[in-house]
């Protein structure tokens, strides 16, 4: 049983929604606790003026006193989860500050969330997951180097991917769509092994990652089952050779997206969205589809539009889809639909998730979404700043588990 | 005996006043301490679930914050039994507490759409203003428009 971690609970609105049991379920999944600071009424009725910020709502003064006893030292936890009401613009101005507040004066690991009822301790696992990881396995994170020959498979809800790395080199890889987990798995694994040119009973070890880790990790034998927030953070920063100082992390994936705040390779703030498929690499698909290209065209198609040439009155993967069609019927050129689909999905990703991690250069996409030309371009005009691609970049998932796992193979021989 | 809506209806000042005089508080009973040690400074001794926040439907709009909604879901059935209502604003959390300041603008809302009678008071901040605290509502526990519901 790995090590139990402590994660101090900033929240409000967690219980009459009726969703505190969930948050503690997924908690108890990793190994780790949920903890209140404890406060005084005085800390409460002061915080405003100590923290800044003043709010209506008591809970809310509640949560900045708990924040600021943990920066004060007066509370020993490894890890923070801030959470407030999804809707409540009150709520999101204190969440976010204090998430900003806990990641400035802290080196503690912090994740921010906004829940509704129907928030369900299946969406908060690959979040508690990442977060106690890092607070567990800061000396695993640090690795930089992959050695030995190792294995990562990354089972994506979209593809499955697989690299064998040999010395800190790629010298095998398989990708092929997600259609039965396991089959899918064993085939990108046989594609890669083929490719390495090797065995599999050669390998040292082998890391599973993506929403299939936990059933192919088993079936498999993994040493090292691990969600996607911290592999495709350590495997970006290895393939861009940007493993100091700060860094962003972006992955589009095909049902959600990674935006990961990055220092010296391990990753701080991170927000995972998953919510609405607009802002997906499935409304790329689609489009493809509906262009009749295929979607490894899509980017140089949009490279050649004009996004602004297209009206899009919704990010829905319905409506807006819906506009892009319309367009097409009064005589839109197929490129100025490709660059507005590419500019549609990146402006959402910008206006929802960029907004709450410290986005640093450099910024560095990856995911099977990055190689979509159009995307990374249109991330860039948003952002005003260079989006690096690395080599392998729709392999990252599979590439950071195989570097991570070697650190396994290390410490076990030592 | 009238019921009398107390807001923040946890008050145990407030559901002591009410009854003393001979009503009915309509409360959620907590135990204040001094130490906050639970999630949240309202946290109820309650087993809230998430289908709570889908009974607070009826009171407010799924737009509506979840934590919103499920407050709703408990006060208010409390609100619609309620002849009267005392209200406290802005009242110090060790007095009682609803925890969102959102449930609260609903919750006087509410009330005053309802056209009860309601006594509205500022929380007290020396002794001078508690003891005209405690006797405004003493009076209006025992005014006419109180009385008739008995």
């Amino acid at each position: 049983m790995s090590e139990n971690v402590k994660i101090a609970q900033l929240s409000c609105g967690t219980e009459y929604s009726g969703i505190q049991p969930e948050i503690e379920a997924a908690a108890k999944q990793v190994n780790a606790e949920m903890v209140f600071a404890d406060v005084d009424y005085d800390d409460i009725a002061r915080i405003e003026k100590d923290f800044g910020l003043e709010v209506a709502s008591p809970d809310l003064k509640l949560l900045m006193a708990r924040a600021k006893s943990i920066v004060d030292g007066k509370t020993d936890v490894d890890a923070v989860f801030v959470a407030t009401c999804f809707r409540c613009a009150e709520a999101a101005l204190a969440r976010s500050e204090v998430r900003r507040y806990i990641y400035e004066k802290t080196s503690l690991p912090v994740i921010s969330y906004s829940f509704t009822e129907r928030t369900t301790s299946g969406t908060l696992l690959t979040r508690m997951e990442a977060l106690t990881t890092m607070a567990r396995r800061k000396s695993l994170l640090a690795r930089e180097r992959q050695t030995g020959l190792t294995a990562g498979i990354d089972s994506g809800s979209t593809t499955t991917k697989c690299v064998i790395m040999k010395d800190n080199e790629v010298i095998g890889t398989g990708w092929v769509p997600t259609t039965k987990v396991l089959d899918s798995a064993d085939e990108a694994f046989n594609t890669a092994l083929e490719s390495a040119g090797i065995k599999q009973s050669e390998l040292d070890a082998l890391g599973t990652t993506g929403y299939g880790r936990f059933l192919i990790g088993d079936k498999l034998g993994a040493d090292l089952v691990q969600e996607e927030v911290t592999v495709n953070s350590k495997g970006a920063v290895f393939l861009a050779d940007k493993q100091k100082g700060d860094a962003t992390v972006i992955d589009i994936g095909g049902m959600d997206n990674k935006a990961i705040s990055v220092h010296d390779g391990i990753p701080g703030m991170f927000t995972l969205g998953g919510i609405c498929a607009g802002a997906s690499g499935r409304f790329l698909e689609i489009t493809a589809r509906r262009l009749g290209v295929e979607i490894t065209k899509l980017g140089d198609l949009a490279l050649k539009g004009n996004s602004k040439n297209i009206e899009m009155n919704s990010y829905c993967i319905v409506f807006g889809i819906q506009s892009l069609v319309n367009s097409l019927s009064t005589g839109a050129k197929p490129e100025d639909v490709a660059a507005a689909a590419c500019y549609s999905v990146a402006e959402q990703v910008f206006e929802q998730q960029l907004q709450e991690v410290e986005v640093k250069e450099p910024v560095i996409m990856v995911g099977g979404s990055s190689l979509i030309a159009g995307l990374p371009k249109a991330l860039e005009d948003l952002l005003h700043v260079e989006v690096h691609i690395p080599k392998y970049s729709q392999f990252i998932g599979a590439v950071g588990s195989a570097l991570l796992v070697s650190g396994l193979v290390d410490t076990s021989k030592k | 005996m009238s019921k009398i809506l107390i807001y923040p209806t946890n008050s145990l000042v407030l559901a002591d006043l009410v009854d003393r005089f001979g009503h009915e508080p309509l409360t959620i009973p907590q135990e204040i301490r001094k130490k906050v040690t639970s999630v949240g400074l309202d946290s109820p001794p309650l087993n809230i679930t998430p289908e709570d926040p889908k009974i607070g439907l009826k009171y407010a709009a799924v737009e509506v914050p979840s934590g919103v909604r499920g407050r709703m879901s408990l006060i208010g059935p409390l609100l619609e039994k309620a002849d009267a209502a005392v209200v406290v604003n802005d009242p110090e959390a060790t007095f009682g507490c609803m925890g969102c300041a959102r449930t609260n603008e609903l919750v006087n809302f509410l009330i005053r759409a309802k056209k009860i009678p309601m006594l509205e008071l500022p929380y007290p901040t020396n002794e001078d203003d508690a003891r005209d605290f405690v006797y405004k509502i003493a009076e209006f526990l025992q005014s006419s428009e109180v009385l008739k519901h008995e």
